[in-house]
């Protein structure tokens, strides 16, 4: 959907981005990551053209982007950052249907669409369109702020770091959200974070930057079981990648049928790291499971998150 | 209304004027009626301030764009500096220069009510937030779209206050503009003072602070309505 | 865009010097008449150029590829001092020429033409434009332009200037001159004074209730709103009564026209401005650093005296530059209801149709308000910079 190939960028000078290579797949949740200054963000911005290249070449949908006009080219990618940049002066409705109207959509399909990305994000529709943004909370704000970057159904969506502003529940629901809207739609995703875990929970592929460069790209498992670097290890955090492993499986993947206990049960689809929790904060080595309807689904060993991370490998 | 209604009904407080001051023949200004200063008046402040608010909301634009951005600082100190003449001296040099009458007064008007403007203008503009600048931009707005839907929108408000002050001085400065032989509401104060008839100086001064009370009503309900997004109790 | 300091050359320096370039054409740079009374026209460009007069201008030469250089320090620093010494050349070649002239037909006036006052302004702006680039900080940039302009006060105390026809004009009426300064230093200092003494503490009594702080903005509001003409006009009324009552009032000066009625007005005015910069000052004292001292057991008393106080005064001497400014301009309007001041000498020149009346009582107005922002302005900056 779009390739990098060695594009640099220059601020002041000093590289920002250094002959950089990458694809972005299909259908992907792409995540660059990195500290601040690593160039994730340009890199990002230098899609839509918010940031003009200084050297190599950048294809979306097969076509170098400079052959776009940037208006065109940025009313097909949907664009949300992390301070979200709602117009303080419209509404809600009026916000999210910035890009149908400058497309020229019809009165009554940009109502729908409105209607429909307002529902995706649970923001109820009679209680907030007409709302203007300084009566929204953070979390909603950004809810608004996703739902305006997806308005015109973008082939592609571009976030800047979405969610760094925002409190942690609020911020574990919404990637919840943006999860399940990539799964739902299948949309092509880029977003920048400096949140390991966020790019861990969220990536189909995630793309390691320092400096400029991209020091190792990959699922996040690959990422965490096979660090290519000193800077991946220290990144990914030493002491701490066998919590994050867990992290990114489920709980119905180890459940043995078959065996009922009681007490209070994991759920399904909880990760193996709260699964986890849940051993050590209840001292035992063996929890129920049930599945998302609440029927019993079976047990979970505390010998099986061994084997998880054994499986892994 | 309060103010049309003085305007006309001047005429017929001559009783209350002779009863406050027995010693003056002619308690009552006659030598225009007190509507057409009054129109006088207002269309010398909309004749000045409607080109005003033109050149200075351009000039702030203009300044706030990437080729006019390096003389912003120019500028500002050129404002700066201007705004430490009173306006009764622009006027005063004005008339020697030019020539007496509506003329000298027009242009002094207009130039120094660019000022307010133009600091409102680029006031207006620094509070537009950046990150729904980048919004904008990376939604594929067109920069003349930016400008037109998000900016000027934005900083409505504060350009309002700017204008809201450059008119209210050009109210008070219209005034003094009879000392260069202009007709306004600040005739009968003028001949007033130089004929110690302070009947003529209160039917002046009386009309014109209320055309300036008005005036700034006016404003403040505009203003209200233009920050309706806001909230409550921001007003500038 | 690049930036600044990439650019190969300076669009402003450039636009300023051409601005110059089109005003020497457009305009007269000296106007002579043959009295006092009569519009003067251009003296021609031959007169001019006697002798040495045109080595004069050899800093606008310096001035003119200035824009093209690559900008740093010391082409800045060049160029304001270019620009510094083109007006005085310029404020010398007019005294020059103006002795010549003077020479020939005693009773002939020279003036300054447009073209000079506008190269007097774009000299400013050029020399200020470098120094801003030149010295970041506010304090040591007041110095620099104190410095610069400092040899222009010279020229006009050497006396070398004299037979330019505003001065000759305040030679004429050194007298009138010098009352209407001190009249107009002394609405001003009665005007300030009592403004400040009432304003301040109303600006805290106001940031303590909010309630009084409504309807005191409410009222101030209003009280500015009215122009300065009419409020004077309105004040005639009952303060004549007032004299009229009680004769002991009248004989402390209080009447219906004079200083009496000019400062009282002038004081309502300048109370919006005291008062607001008063709670604003306040209302920008971080309230965790008030919470912070209040914590450590500062009294309210010492609160206000050591910590909020202290911290307001940047805003609170914003708020008397202010008002300092605003309250010498309306002072010449205080003229018309005789208060006296630069007024009187400016409405009596617009009386006369005299330029050159009034400029001599525009331009001490407009210097004192220049040099009273500065001042303050300065002292601003001394406080604001403690790293």
């Amino acid at each position: 959907m779009i390739e990098f190939s060695r594009v640099s960028k220059r601020y002041h000078g000093s590289l920002a981005v250094d002959a950089l290579d990458l694809v972005v797949g299909e259908g992907q949740f792409t995540v660059l990551l990195g500290t601040s200054g690593s160039g994730k963000s340009t890199t990002l911005k230098m899609i839509n053209r918010l940031v003009e290249r200084d050297e190599g070449e950048i294809r979306f949908a097969g076509r170098d982007v400079r052959h776009f006009e940037p208006q065109d080219l940025r009313r097909r990618m949907g664009y949300a950052i992390q301070s979200v940049g709602l117009f303080p002066h419209w509404t809600v409705e009026k916000n999210i249907a910035t890009v149908p109207q400058l497309l020229g959509w019809s009165y009554a399909r940009t109502a729908a669409r409105v209607h429909e990305l307002m529902t995706m994000l649970q923001l109820d529709p009679g209680r907030f369109a007409r709302r203007y943004p300084h009566q929204l909370s953070g979390g909603q704000q950004q809810r608004v702020g996703v739902a305006r970057a997806l308005a015109a159904d973008p082939e592609i969506l571009l976030m800047d770091e979405p969610f760094g502003a925002l409190d942690p529940v609020t911020r574990a629901a919404l990637q919840t959200e943006i999860g399940r809207i990539h799964r739902q739609t299948g949309r092509t995703v880029v977003m920048v974070t400096h949140d390991l875990d966020e790019a861990l929970g969220l990536a189909t592929h995630i793309v390691l930057m320092n400096q400029g460069r991209i020091e190792q790209q990959g699922t996040p498992l690959e990422i965490l079981s096979g660090p290519a670097s000193d800077f991946v290890r220290d990144f990914v955090g030493r002491s701490d990648i066998g919590i994050r492993l867990l992290a990114l499986e489920r709980v119905a993947q180890h459940t043995r049928t078959g065996e009922i206990l009681p007490g209070e049960p994991l759920l399904s689809h909880n990760t193996l790291r709260e699964a986890l929790s849940a051993f050590v904060a209840r001292r035992v080595d063996r929890l129920p499971v049930v599945d998302e309807q609440g029927c019993p689904a079976g047990t979970l060993h505390f010998s099986d998150l061994i084997d998880a991370r054994h499986d892994a490998r | 209304m309060a103010l049309l209604a003085l305007a006309l009904g001047m005429p017929r407080l001559g009783p209350l004027f002779s009863a406050l001051y027995p010693e003056l023949d002619r308690p009552i200004y006659q030598q225009d009626s007190f509507v057409d200063l009054l129109l006088a008046h207002i269309a010398m402040v909309l004749g000045s301030s409607v080109p005003a608010v033109a050149l200075g909301v351009g000039a702030g634009i203009a300044l706030t764009r990437p080729w006019g951005r390096e003389f912003r600082p120019l500028v500002e100190t050129a404002v700066a500096i201007g705004q430490t003449f009173p306006p009764v001296a622009v006027l005063a040099v004005a008339a020697p220069l030019i020539g007496f009458g509506v003329r000298p007064a027009l242009i002094a008007l207009l130039l120094y009510g660019l000022l307010p403007i133009l600091q409102g203008t680029l006031a207006g503009l620094a509070t537009v937030p950046a990150a729904s600048r980048e919004a904008a931009q990376g939604l594929g707005m067109s920069t003349r779209g930016i400008l037109w839907r998000i900016e000027l929108p934005l900083a409505a408000p504060v350009i309002l206050a700017g204008i809201r002050t450059s008119v209210i001085i050009n109210i008070g400065t219209a005034a003094i503009a009879s000392t260069v032989g202009a007709k306004t509401l600040g005739s009968p104060i003028i001949v007033g003072l130089s004929g110690f008839n302070s009947a003529y100086v209160i039917q002046g001064a009386l009309l014109v602070g209320l055309l300036a009370i008005v005036a700034d009503q006016a404003f403040e309900r505009a203003a209200r309505r233009l920050g309706h997004w806001r909230g409550a109790g921001t007003a500038v | 865009m690049p930036p600044f300091s990439q650019r190969k050359h300076d669009r402003v320096l450039l636009a300023l010097t051409l601005l110059m370039l089109a005003s020497l054409y457009a305009w007269p740079l000296l106007t002579w008449a043959p009295n006092r009374l009569l519009t003067g026209h251009a003296l021609p460009w031959s007169r001019l150029a006697n002798g040495w007069h045109p080595l004069l201008w050899l800093p606008g030469m310096l001035l003119l590829p200035a824009w093209a250089l690559r900008p740093r320090r010391l082409v800045w620093l060049a160029t304001a001092l270019a620009a510094a010494a083109l007006l005085a050349g310029l404020c010398g070649l007019a005294g020059a020429v103006a002795a010549e002239e003077a020479a020939r037909t005693p009773f002939g006036r020279t003036s300054f033409g447009a073209a000079f006052w506008s190269m007097a302004l774009l000299c400013w702006l050029t020399a200020a434009h470098c120094l801003t680039r030149l010295f970041p900080r506010h304090s040591s940039r007041s110095i620099a332009h104190l410095l610069l302009w400092a040899p222009l006060g010279l020229l006009l105390a050497s006396g070398r200037m004299d037979e330019l026809s505003v001065l000759k004009e305040y030679a004429n009426r050194q007298d009138v001159f010098d009352d209407a300064l001190w009249r107009h230093v002394q609405i001003l200092l009665a005007t300030l004074l009592p403004a400040i003494a009432t304003g301040w503490p109303l600006g805290l009594l106001a940031f303590r209730r909010p309630a009084l702080r409504q309807a005191l903005f409410a009222v101030l509001n209003i009280i500015q709103t009215i122009p300065s003409i009419a409020l004077f006009g309105l004040l005639i009324a009952p303060l004549a009564w007032l004299a009229q009552t009680s004769p002991w009032l009248a004989r402390a000066g209080v009447g219906g026209i004079g200083m009496a009625p000019a400062v009282i007005a002038l004081a309502l005015y300048a109370l919006l401005p005291i008062v607001r910069s008063m709670v604003a000052g306040l209302e920008q004292v971080p309230a965790a650093v008030v919470e912070a001292a209040a914590g450590m057991g500062l009294s309210q008393r010492q609160i206000l005296l050591r910590v909020e106080l202290p911290l307001a005064l940047p805003v609170v001497l914003a708020g008397i530059r202010i008002t300092a400014v605003q309250t010498v301009g309306m002072a010449s309007v205080a003229a018309l209801i005789g208060a006296g001041g630069f007024g009187a000498i400016m409405f009596q020149g617009l009386a006369g149709s005299a330029l050159d009346l009034v400029l001599l009582g525009v331009i001490p107005v407009v210097a004192l308000a220049v040099v009273l922002d500065a001042l303050f302005s300065f002292f601003e900056s001394l406080l604001e910079i403690r790293p």
